[in-house]
Formats: C-alpha cells, sequence, structure tokens
C-alpha cells in the first residue's frame, strides 16, 4: 500500500500525485516505472516514475486519466492509500553517449523527463527538453522542467504558447542546428505517435534515439510475456528488457496494433467506471 | 483386516457438462464412508514402497490405518509431519507416477486411491474448529524468504515452527505463485490456498507482497542493513517459452501464463465486474500436452470458447499432464490433435489469429528425454482454423533476481546451482529450492526441498549463532 501524500492536477485530465514508497524511492532509477492497482478486482497497470526523492521516502507519479484503472485513481485523495504498488520495474536507462541529449515529452510523457534529465545535466551533459502539447493549458509541468535542464522548448499545435507546430518539427529544426542545436542523442516519451514520428525525425540522421514503449502489461516481472514486443527482429519483454528501446529497431506497426487488442473491452470496463464509485480501502 | 476390492472407490465429480461452463472444483471429494471404504484397501505392507514413490516419503499406509480405523486427527498429523501442503498435494500431485504407481495392490488391481485419500484427511482438518497455533519467534536470527509459491510457502512454516522470525517477499500482489496464478480454482480451489496461509500466518510469518527482491530491495540490503541472517530463494520457473515461429505476436495469441494469469489472479472470469479482460473466441488452440496446457484448455471452455484443442507434437504417450486431468479434459470435450506440430499462426489483415498452420509427425527413435522423437511427415502440412492460439510449451526461471545478485550460481538453463545433494547456493547463508533450481516440475518436489532447506539453513544458523 502506498498512501498519497500530494495530489496536483495538472490538466484538466492529468493529475500529479507524490506517494509514500521509501523502498521503491530508495532503489528507483530513471526510465523504471511501477505498477499499481487500486482496488480488489482491479487491474494492474504500468505509470511511469516521474521523479524520486529518496531522503523523503516518496515517488512522483503523473497520470492521464483515460482508462478504467487511471480513473479510478483520480478518485483518490491526498490520505487514500493505493492498494497495490510495486516496483521499480525494468531497466535503469542507460546513456551510452554524452554531449547535448534531448528529450522530447509529448502530453503527461514530459513528466518522465524530471529525474531523467536531471541525472544527466549532473553528469555534465547539455540538456533539452522539448515539452509538446496541443496547446498551452495542456502543457505540463514547464516550471518543473525549467530547472532539471539548459535548455526548455515549448510546442503548442495551435501556436499558443512556444513553438507553433509539432514537436518533431522543432527537433528538425534543432538536428539543422537551430536553437541549442543539434542532438547528441534523442529520448522520447510520449504517445506512440509522437514517438514513432520522432524516430522517423532521427532516422538515418546519425542521432542515436530511444523511445518508452508501453505495451499492455500484467505483472511486470516478465512472467506473463503479454508486453512483448519485437526489436531488432528479436522478441523483448518490455518490462524487464524495457521499457526503452532503441528507436530506430523498434517493430512499431507491431506494437500499435498489439496496443488495440482490447479496446472493445478498455471501451466496456470504462463506462463502467463512469457510473461506479471505488470503495477505498477494500480487499 | 484388509479388503480385497478391484477397483478404486470413484471420486464423486461434476457433472461435464456443467461443469465445464463454471469454475467450481470438479471432483467434489470423499465423504467418510467412501474414505473409509477405500482405506480398507490398503495392505500395509511389511514394506511400503508407495513410500519410496513419494518426493517427501509420506508414511502412506500410516496415515490411511488411522483412516481405516476412523481416526481422521491422528492421520491428519501423521500426514502433516511429512507433508505440510496435503490439500494441495491431494489434488495435484501426479499420483500415478509417484505413490500409486508403485502400491502392492496396484500390480493386480488398481492401486489404493492415495491421492484421494489424502486430499480427504486435510479437508477433514481444515474442517475442523480452528486449533489454536500459538506464535513462538524465539530464535534472535531472522530469515528472509524470496518467492511465495509452495517451496516458498513450506520453507517458511518449517523454519516458523522452528521458532525463526521469517518474512516472506512476494514479487505479486497475492501469495502461492502457481498455486494462486496458474491453477485453475476447479481444480485447487483458493480457499484450500487461503487457509495454508492463514496457518502461516498464525505461526507468526510475515507476509509482504507487491516486493521483487533484487529490484525493490537487493540481496545484499536483505542480507545487510536489513539484517536477514538466512534467505531462502524459491522463485519458481515463471519465464514462459516462445516457439518461435511466423506469427506469434499477432492479436489473440497468449502464453499459457499470460492466459491463466488474467483468470486465475485476475478475475478475468468476471470482467467487466474485474477489470481485467481476456480475449477468446470460438476456437482455441492450445500448444502442449502438460498440466499447464490441460488447465488452459479448460478455463478458455469455461470463459466461452466453443471448441478447445490440445495441439501437441507427440502423442498421448508422451504427454506431461496427470492422467486424472486427460479423462477430465476428454469428458469436458476438449478436442486432441496428437502428433501435429505447429510450424505458423496465420493472421488477417487487421492481424488476428485466423489458423494455425501444422504439420503431422510420426514417432521415431528415441530422444535425450528417451522419449519418442516425432519426425514431420512430408507433404502432411494443413491449417486448423482457430480465433486464439495459447502457447504452453514450457517455462525458465525467472531472471529478475540473478540480474541483479552478485555472486549467485546458474547454469544455463537459467535454474539457481545448488551443492550436491543441498540447498545451499554459491553465496554464503542464501539456500535455494523449488522450480528455481530444478526448473520447472511439482509442487511436491518444491514443498519438498522447501522442507529440506529449512532444515539445512537451521542447522547453518545454529552453526553461526
Ligand atoms: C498451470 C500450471 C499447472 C500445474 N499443475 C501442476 C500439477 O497438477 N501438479 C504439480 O505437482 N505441479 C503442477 N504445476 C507445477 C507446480 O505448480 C510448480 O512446480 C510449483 O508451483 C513450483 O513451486 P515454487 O515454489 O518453486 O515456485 P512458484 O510456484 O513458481 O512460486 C514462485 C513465486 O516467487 C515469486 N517471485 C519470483 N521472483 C521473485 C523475486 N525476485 N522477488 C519476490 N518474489 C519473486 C513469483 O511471483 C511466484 O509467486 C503446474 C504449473 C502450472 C504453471
Ligand atoms: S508484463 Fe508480464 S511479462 Fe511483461
Amino acid at each position: 500500500m502506498a498512501e498519497i501524500l500530494e495530489k496536483r492536477p495538472l490538466t484538466p485530465i492529468t493529475r500529479l500525485y507524490r506517494v509514500d514508497a521509501p523502498l521503491v524511492a530508495k532503489s528507483a532509477q530513471p526510465g523504471q516505472f511501477v505498477i499499481v492497482r487500486v482496488r480488489d478486482g482491479g487491474e494492474r497497470i504500468p505509470l511511469t516514475i516521474a521523479d524520486y526523492d529518496r531522503d523523503a521516502g516518496t515517488l512522483t507519479i503523473v497520470v492521464q486519466e483515460v482508462g478504467t484503472t487511471t480513473r479510478y485513481l483520480g478518485q483518490l485523495d491526498v490520505g487514500d492509500d493505493i492498494l497495490d504498488l510495486v516496483g521499480p520495474l525494468g531497466m535503469p536507462l542507460e546513456i551510452p553517449v554524452k554531449g547535448h541529449i534531448v528529450g522530447i515529452g509529448g502530453g503527461f510523457g514530459a513528466a518522465a523527463l524530471l529525474c531523467l534529465m536531471r541525472e544527466l545535466r549532473q553528469r555534465g551533459d547539455t540538456t533539452t527538453i522539448i515539452n509538446g502539447a496541443r496547446e498551452k493549458d495542456l502543457l505540463i509541468l514547464n516550471d518543473e522542467l525549467a530547472g532539471v535542464c539548459d535548455n526548455l522548448e515549448l510546442c503548442t499545435d495551435d501556436g499558443s504558447a512556444g513553438f507553433h507546430g509539432l514537436v518533431t518539427e522543432r527537433l528538425a529544426q534543432l538536428i539543422d542546428g537551430d536553437g541549442p542545436g543539434r542532438p547528441d542523442m534523442v529520448i522520447a516519451i510520449g504517445p506512440m505517435l509522437m514517438i514513432r514520428a520522432v524516430t522517423e525525425t532521427t532516422r538515418g540522421k546519425d542521432i542515436p534515439t530511444l523511445v518508452s514503449l508501453d505495451p499492455l502489461m500484467i505483472d511486470g516481472t516478465g512472467m506473463c510475456g503479454g508486453c512483448r514486443v519485437t526489436v531488432d527482429n528479436e522478441v523483448k519483454f518490455a518490462c524487464v528488457d524495457g521499457p526503452f528501446f532503441d528507436a530506430h529497431q523498434v517493430d512499431f506497426e507491431e506494437a500499435v496494433r498489439r496496443n488495440k487488442m482490447y479496446v472493445r473491452q478498455e471501451g466496456e470496463s470504462k463506462n463502467r467506471t463512469a457510473c461506479r464509485k471505488l470503495v477505498v480501502g477494500q480487499d | 483386516m484388509p479388503v480385497k476390492r478391484v477397483q478404486k472407490t470413484p471420486m464423486p465429480e461434476r457433472d461435464a457438462v456443467l461443469r465445464s461452463h463454471d469454475f467450481k472444483e470438479v471432483n467434489e471429494g470423499y465423504g467418510i464412508a467412501h474414505a473409509q471404504f477405500e482405506a480398507e484397501r490398503c495392505l500395509r505392507c511389511q514394506d511400503p514402497i508407495c513410500i519410496d514413490g513419494c518426493p517427501v516419503r509420506v508414511p502412506i499406509p500410516e496415515f490411511i490405518h488411522q483412516v481405516a480405523k476412523g481416526d481422521m486427527r491422528a492421520a491428519a498429523e501423521i500426514l502433516r509431519r511429512s507433508n505440510p501442503l496435503p490439500a494441495v498435494c491431494g489434488r495435484v500431485c501426479p499420483q500415478e507416477v509417484q505413490c500409486e504407481e508403485q502400491c502392492s495392490i496396484g500390480i493386480r488391481f488398481k492401486p489404493v486411491a492415495i491421492g484421494y485419500l489424502e486430499r480427504f484427511v486435510a479437508d477433514w482438518e481444515m474442517e475442523q474448529p480452528a486449533v489454536e497455533i500459538r506464535a513462538n519467534l524465539h530464535q534472535d536470527q531472522k530469515v528472509a524468504i524470496v518467492g511465495s509459491g509452495p517451496a516458498g510457502l513450506v520453507c517458511a512454516g518449517e523454519l516458523a515452527r522452528l521458532g525463526y522470525p521469517v518474512t516472506i517477499f512476494e514479487a505479486l500482489h497475492a501469495p502461492g505463485g502457481v498455486l494462486r496464478y496458474g491453477i485453475p480454482e476447479f481444480r485447487l480451489p483458493k480457499n484450500v490456498l487461503d487457509w495454508e496461509i492463514e496457518q502461516l500466518k498464525k505461526l507468526g510469518v510475515e507476509i509482504q507482497c507487491n516486493v521483487i527482491i533484487g529490484k525493490t530491495i537487493t540481496m545484499d540490503e536483505l542480507m545487510g542493513e536489513m539484517g536477514f541472517s538466512a534467505v531462502f530463494i524459491g522463485t519458481g520457473a515463471g519465464l514462459p517459452s516462445f516457439l518461435g515461429i511466423p506469427g506469434e505476436n499477432l492479436n489473440g495469441v497468449y502464453s499459457a501464463n499470460e492466459f491463466l494469469t488474467r483468470v486465475n489472479l485476475m478475475h478475468a472470469n468476471d470482467f467487466p465486474n474485474a477489470d481485467t479482460p481476456v480475449m477468446v473466441g470460438r476456437r482455441v488452440a492450445v500448444i502442449g500436452a502438460g498440466n499447464t496446457a490441460m488447465d488452459t484448455v479448460r478455463t478458455a471452455l469455461r470463459v466461452g470458447a466453443e471448441h478447445g484443442m490440445i495441439v501437441y507434437r507427440r502423442s498421448d504417450q508422451e504427454m506431461t499432464a496427470r492422467v486424472e486431468e486427460h479423462h477430465h479434459a476428454i469428458e469436458e470435450g476438449v478436442e486432441f490433435h496428437w502428433l501435429t506440430n505447429p510450424v505458423e499462426v496465420l493472421g488477417d489483415e487487421d492481424g488476428w489469429v485466423t489458423g494455425l498452420r501444422c504439420v503431422r509427425m510420426e514417432l521415431g527413435a528415441p530422444d535425450d528425454s528417451g522419449r519418442a522423437r516425432p519426425v514431420p511427415i512430408e507433404g502432411s502440412e494443413f491449417v486448423i482454423p482457430v480465433d486464439n492460439v495459447v502457447l504452453s510449451i514450457g517455462n525458465k526461471p525467472n531472471p529478475l533476481l540473478l540480474q541483479t545478485t552478485k555472486g549467485l550460481a546458474s547454469n544455463k538453463w537459467g535454474c539457481l546451482v545448488v551443492h550436491d545433494g543441498t540447498s545451499e547456493t554459491s553465496r554464503d547463508h542464501v539456500f535455494a529450492g523449488g522450480d528455481a533450481v530444478t526448473g520447472a516440475a511439482t509442487v511436491i518436489l518444491a514443498a519438498g526441498a522447501g522442507k529440506t532447506a529449512a532444515t539445512e539453513i537451521h542447522e547453518d544458523l545454529r552453526a553461526n549463532s
């Protein structure tokens, strides 16, 4: 069980939670995730660790309320417990390249760049974050992100803040030498559409690129194989070998297809949450 | 006096048509009359070789004699002394290749139904008013157990009885290992498992779920700052194998572990009341013929499949499932494709499974395992139309712990290496047993290994205190 210590809305459907999880906070590394379950009979879903504070024993996660469990989570308040929280799962990110590292976050994905970019900056890299969203009000954590990197670039589809256009359009400009300049490495976290577009933007440009994949997961320990993805023609379990993979080797078509496996059931389940309240502390 | 009767007293079981649509236990269990009637068949041999067939050497004729006499309490005590999980083992042990295979009257007649009697006694015990168990954790050295499958549960129980404060760390949100997420309710009701776990808690065993050793806490932390004097590793063999044939990642292909976990651990059979779904079409092919495969195909029928099929490259002679599960599967209408080797999973343009391309096999000379090697018959390819394919071709030990733990030796299959005939790993005060050491095996072997390890840990700690 993990108690919620802070809950803060970032957008109408995105919330930040700081939870009490000293053991996980102690061993968490950038790039890892946790799995949570919020009610008896609930599903297990992976959530990226946005940040951690080892001394305080807390974890920060940012959650977009798009499905059953994330909506239930939204019903919990400060002082409530998340029924099950296990982690840190997945491989810590290893960044072999030194130099100018560009982290790209789309939507809630930007949150996951917090601890990562802070570490990279501490290690001496030049760090740029490109934070993108549809419009100004959907850009999250601008102040926090500005504090952990050298350059924060904002992008909105409608031009209401920062660069008017997609993160990939801004990235292309950087590659051409604009602003903070050409990246030596790119790391992208966010919706599948976005990470795929980033992958195509750096392909063939000799810029190593890592993307975080988010296949469906159950256990998160390598026990079910439900999270399998194909990378470089090899089958990998994203929960054990990932979630970050060499973008240019990922079979995106398969990953997109596998993520759609349960759309119908997910819709059915989500509709139910709308009219069902989570009973807290039930087990 | 023993009574000669050719047949085993039959196990009362639920109607095949009814039961194949729900998850209630198939075998209803003996009543007292059945049990005593069957117990009378035991010859009480001078040299009871049935005991040699039992991996934990339950004094079989002794407990059966008590059943015949009607002293169930005594029977239960005898049973528990050597097998700490009798209600589980009575249901899932492959008795036909263990104790019952050795049974003397089995040479001419059907062997004594040792498994059914074991289950009867254990169930009788569960139904009695709870006896008071008082925790007496007088030792000052603490022991950590990694994994809560049968190996870990038994090791914890034995150590707690010896007075050690014991903490079990389990990666999942509920304890039990395969008994929780793998073996379905219709074969092993979860209240049996819950009862066993309750007993452990009464003994003072602490269970911490949602902790992965090697991730949440490292082995060094366990034995260092957390102050555990010894560790038992019972992490099982939970990593599913895939065939590596084309189409394995199509939508609608599962590992048996995923399929069973969705239903058993996550309750997908109760979707949308429970939040995890499972996808079953009309026709489900399960590849493999072990207990896991039988559990999977019978579960598929129970969650809505109209046709459940077993596809196996060898014949029914080489099948590794318990005989009883095979019988039950036949009764429930499972279709068997023996000597059939899948070579490709076929899909439609949207990536959904539509069929399984197979080739027919014939049996050739024996292979390394001593079983006849199946060889493909040229030109015999054909397609079975299916909506789901579930792979049940074996599991390997989970690498999570090994990834982050230094000094733990493992072999090329990823199994932990222990010193000959013991449970000692290559690290001091670290012991291991169950599937993590042997590779996927049986509940009783895991339970037995947990028990042996507890004795060794006790000796190790005494030598060091
Ligand atoms: C579907 C199915 C049906 C079966 N049917 C039968 C049968 O009829 N008869 C029979 O005798 N055998 C059967 N078996 C085999 C039997 O279940 C296993 O041999 C037995 O459960 C092994 O026990 P174990 O304690 O070694 O490991 P497991 O039961 O696998 O338990 C290991 C536990 O450790 C946990 N774990 C793993 N790594 C870590 C870590 N790093 N930190 C914390 N926890 C961890 C896992 O989550 C798991 O809960 C079946 C197996 C399956 C899958
Ligand atoms: S989530 Fe089950 S193996 Fe990755």
